[in-house]
């Protein structure tokens, strides 16, 4: 009796497992879930940073989302150095105008691309950054000339609320 | 297996049936509708949004709510205010934070990432500006009290004169549905104590009704997923029961009629 | 266990099995012979197993939002549940897969006791569940201190004070639990690791509880000895594997409804206020699992005497496969011990009610009524009722109907020979 309907019961077993692996995945997703950014670190997204007192050629660091961000108030000659700077003799071509919209204030998350060490300032080989942990050099733009990091230090998102504060996020 | 199903039901009935024991002396407390109860059970949007108003304007003079955050009133199965008009809610409280450049602490105007501004510093200034009662903290209140939104919405509107004989001291009053029947604190609503926004009759059981669902949801934000993913697991467990039933009678009929 | 030798198929597997014999393991567990009239209260096994891996892998994800601290723990606990993703769903799992945990341990246990599974050759994993079981009303207990509510403070207090009734040193012990002159925050963080700790000792446990259960084998609704593997038996996957699975979906039903529906309903509502040493709540009560013992320890009007009471009452299960005189297992073939079964279930229902009262006036008198009959159950009646009880004769196998109805003293002696 068990010969006549093979399908039937074939097909049972196969839905049977097919919906509890929909029901065990189901389950798995919130346990790995809990460990992404919960609510209150994701509100956290925006700092407002006052730059009232930043000197030409200085640079202040702030915490956003646990990571330094480097704001540089830059001398003309540091600009006009990093507008000089061919695209082809760089790793990661960006144009500076793309990389500080107000040109005197250079903003970008002070973390080397390498391997997450946070770069000297006014160090290195290109008069911008020097990373200490494996030896990647920066120039007054924040990009990557020379060592093992691939990508030039991120800008993240920002604006100017007004002459004197930055928003960043 | 109907045995099995039986003794099974009748446990989980004693379980949850005698529980909450020391309900017998207690008085009946009042009963009204309220919308997030039921198996599919939401809030209703526009009295959260009047439970808010309650709460900011005659609550939070005394009562804090430390673990919600101005940002929450715009999220999803709460009161749902646009971000704009939280902004805004938001930049009407100061808080103090800091230290900046110089050391010093400063005052700037609350953000959507901030908890609800306190009314004290503290407890102890709570309690001092209260007649030395602490009025409790509101964030998880509507699930700290045994009867939950029934026993606050009865005592909003359990306030009468105290019967004959009873003497309340000075600052206490008397309320029907308070454990001891003594409270600290003044009758808080009355008719047209405020105006509502959307033009609402601030009747006293609407403001009692409004506040209290307010409460529920700032004691159970996630309510409203729960419900939501409650029935869609039960609904999915249902359907798996049923074709695990099937390939078990399929299974052992290969050496048994019946299981 | 099974009587031929497992060779695995595949060249690695003949290799790797040579070296670590887990295909010999994974062989006898599905090959496992099981009494094939297991009814559906068999099935608590398997629920208690999920039911520990729930606990421990929702304990392990809400260990990495959960700060215990005294100052901290409640906010963190409130974070958990309006930040963290998916934060509430964890931690209701949790708090009400505790009393999923206790309410399937007691269906087991007094499965046990209606079909005799204590009794000769399973003494070993008796004393072994028992031994789960208080390691479970420890960790669920300490658990219940971690959230920091008044409930938490005043649980800990009381049950922590239950130490002082020793004699002479009982104080120093208190103190030396508490790590201080009151519960607080010593006593928070060390309730916390020995919190995390306990579930993994329950599993090795559950692992030799296991082990000792596959040397005789699964008792049976019948209870008596089976030939394994003969007629009488099947093989444990699929036929066992998928029962379990069946019964394992409808407990977990009852456990989404709590979840879903009333995840706070057998919890107290005083836990959502926050510890307050200055002021103990006015009615305070155990959970539910625990309530039969704190009315006997309420029972007893000696501050030593009932905390012995209350020990004795869960140590003198350890001692049941001796007290219980009986050789036959199975209630079924008792008339008078399954009269006596369901009064103790009664007795013990009851001690739970009245645990939940307060200790006066009447509720006070029907405890300690309750609590004699608990032991007048295992210290008098068992041991005589083994000796006096005429019982129902056996069947010789499971397959085999009842000897047709008639009683075969014969049979029935040889059978008691046997055990």
């Amino acid at each position: 009796m068990s010969e006549k309907k093979p399908e039937r019961r074939e097909f049972l077993f196969t839905a049977s497992y097919a919906v509890g692996a929909v029901g065990v995945g189901a389950v798995v997703w919130p346990l790995i879930d809990q460990m992404n950014p919960d609510a209150s670190v994701k509100a956290l997204a925006s700092t407002e940073v006052d730059i009232s007192s930043v000197q030409p050629g200085k640079t202040i660091t702030v915490l956003w989302r646990g990571k330094p961000v480097f704001i540089k108030r830059r001398t003309p000659e540091e600009i006009e150095e990093a507008r000089a700077v061919k695209m082809e003799d760089l790793k990661d071509p960006e144009k500076d105008e793309d990389r500080a919209k107000n040109p005197e204030w250079l903003v970008m998350i002070g973390v080397c691309t390498h391997l997450g060490c946070v770069p000297l300032n006014d160090k290195g080989d290109y008069n911008g950054w020097f990373c200490p942990c494996h030896g990647s050099h920066y120039d007054t733009s924040g990009r990557i000339r020379k060592g093992p990091a691939p990508l030039n230090m991120e800008v993240p998102k920002y604006e100017f609320v007004n002459s004197n504060t930055i928003k960043i996020g | 297996m109907k045995n099995f199903l039986k003794i099974s039901y009748l446990i989980v009935l004693l379980l949850t049936g005698t529980y909450p024991a020391n309900s017998a002396e207690k008085v009946e407390l009042l009963k009204t509708d309220w919308s997030f109860k039921s198996l599919f059970g939401k809030f209703d949007r526009g009295s959260l949004q009047r439970g808010y108003q309650v709460y900011t304007e005659i609550c939070a003079s005394c009562h804090s709510m430390k673990y919600v955050s101005y940002r929450n009133l715009a999220e999803p199965g709460g009161p749902e205010f646009t971000e704009e008009q939280v902004q805004a809610i938001a930049g009407n409280f100061e808080v103090t934070d800091g230290p900046n450049g110089d050391g010093e602490m400063f005052i700037r105007p609350a953000k959507l990432s901030d908890k609800f501004v306190m009314p004290f510093e503290n407890v102890k200034a709570a309690q001092a500006a209260n007649g030395g009662a602490y009025p409790p903290d509101m964030s998880v209140l509507a699930k700290a009290r045994s009867g939950g939104v029934d026993y606050i919405y009865s005592v909003l509107l359990g306030y009468e004169d105290p019967p004959s004989g009873v003497i309340l001291d000075d600052g206490v009053y008397y309320n029907k549905y308070m454990y001891g029947n003594n409270i600290k604190m003044a009758k808080p609503l009355s008719d047209d104590l405020i105006k509502y926004s959307d033009g609402t009759v601030a009747s006293e059981e609407q403001m009692a009704k409004d506040v209290t669902t307010f409460l529920m949801w700032a004691a159970e934000p996630h309510l409203e997923a729960r419900h939501k993913m409650g029935f869609k697991a039960i609904l999915y467990l249902i359907i798996l029961t049923i074709l695990v039933y099937y390939s078990m009678k399929k299974i052992w009929s290969r050496i048994e009629p019946e299981v | 266990m099974s009587d031929q030798v497992y060779v695995p198929k595949s060249k690695f597997g003949k290799w790797f099995n040579d070296r670590l014999p887990l295909l010999t393991l994974a062989s006898h567990l599905t090959d496992y012979p099981t009494p094939k009239n297991l009814n559906y209260w068999w099935t608590f096994g398997g629920i208690l197993t999920f039911c520990l891996i729930t606990q421990i892998v929702t304990g392990l994800t809400l260990a990495m939002h959960y700060i215990a601290h005294a100052d901290l723990a409640f906010e963190s606990v409130e974070h958990i549940m309006r930040d963290v993703n998916y934060g509430w769903l964890i931690r209701y799992i949790h708090a009400n897969g505790a009393s999923m945990f206790f309410l399937a341990v007691y269906i087991h246990i007094f499965r046990s006791l209606f079909y005799g599974s204590y009794k000769s050759p399973r003494e070993i994993i008796w004393i072994i569940g028992i031994i789960i079981y208080l390691l479970m009303m420890a960790s669920a207990f300490m658990g219940y201190v971690l959230p920091w509510g008044q409930m938490s403070f005043w649980g800990a207090t009381v049950i922590t004070n239950l130490f002082s009734a020793i004699p002479l040193v009982g104080e120093g012990i208190v103190n030396w639990l508490w790590g201080g002159y009151s519960v607080d925050n010593p006593t928070l963080t060390r309730f916390f690791t020995l919190h995390y700790l306990l579930p993994f000792l329950i599993l090795g446990l559950v692992v030799l509880h296991i082990w000792a259960l596959h040397i005789p084998g699964n008792n049976n609704p019948i209870g008596i000895d089976v030939k394994k593997p003969s007629k009488d038996t099947v093989p444990f996957h699929p036929y066992i594997v998928i029962k379990d699975v069946f019964a394992l979906l409808m407990f977990i039903i009852v456990f989404a409804f709590f979840v879903f529906y009333s995840p706070n309903i057998l919890g107290h509502a005083d836990n959502y206020i926050e510890a307050n040493p200055m002021v103990t709540p006015t009615h305070i009560v155990p959970e539910w699992y625990l309530l039969p013992f704190y009315a006997i320890l309420r029972s007893v009007p000696d501050k030593l005497m009932g905390v012995v009471a209350m020990l004795s009452a869960i140590l003198i299960l350890a001692a049941l496969p001796w007290l219980d005189t009986s050789k036959i297992r199975s209630a079924v073939f008792r008339p008078l011990y399954k009269q006596f079964y369901w009064i103790l279930v009664v007795d013990v229902l009851i001690l739970g009610y009245v645990g939940a009262m307060p200790a006066e006036g009447l509720y006070l008198l029907i405890a300690r009524v309750a609590t004699a009959y608990y032991f007048i159950h295992f210290l008098i009646i068992l041991p005589i009722l083994g000796f006096k009880e005429k019982t129902i004769p056996l069947p010789l196998s499971i397959t085999d109907p009842v000897l047709g109805g008639f009683p075969n003293t014969k049979i029935v002696k040889k059978k008691e020979s046997l055990d």
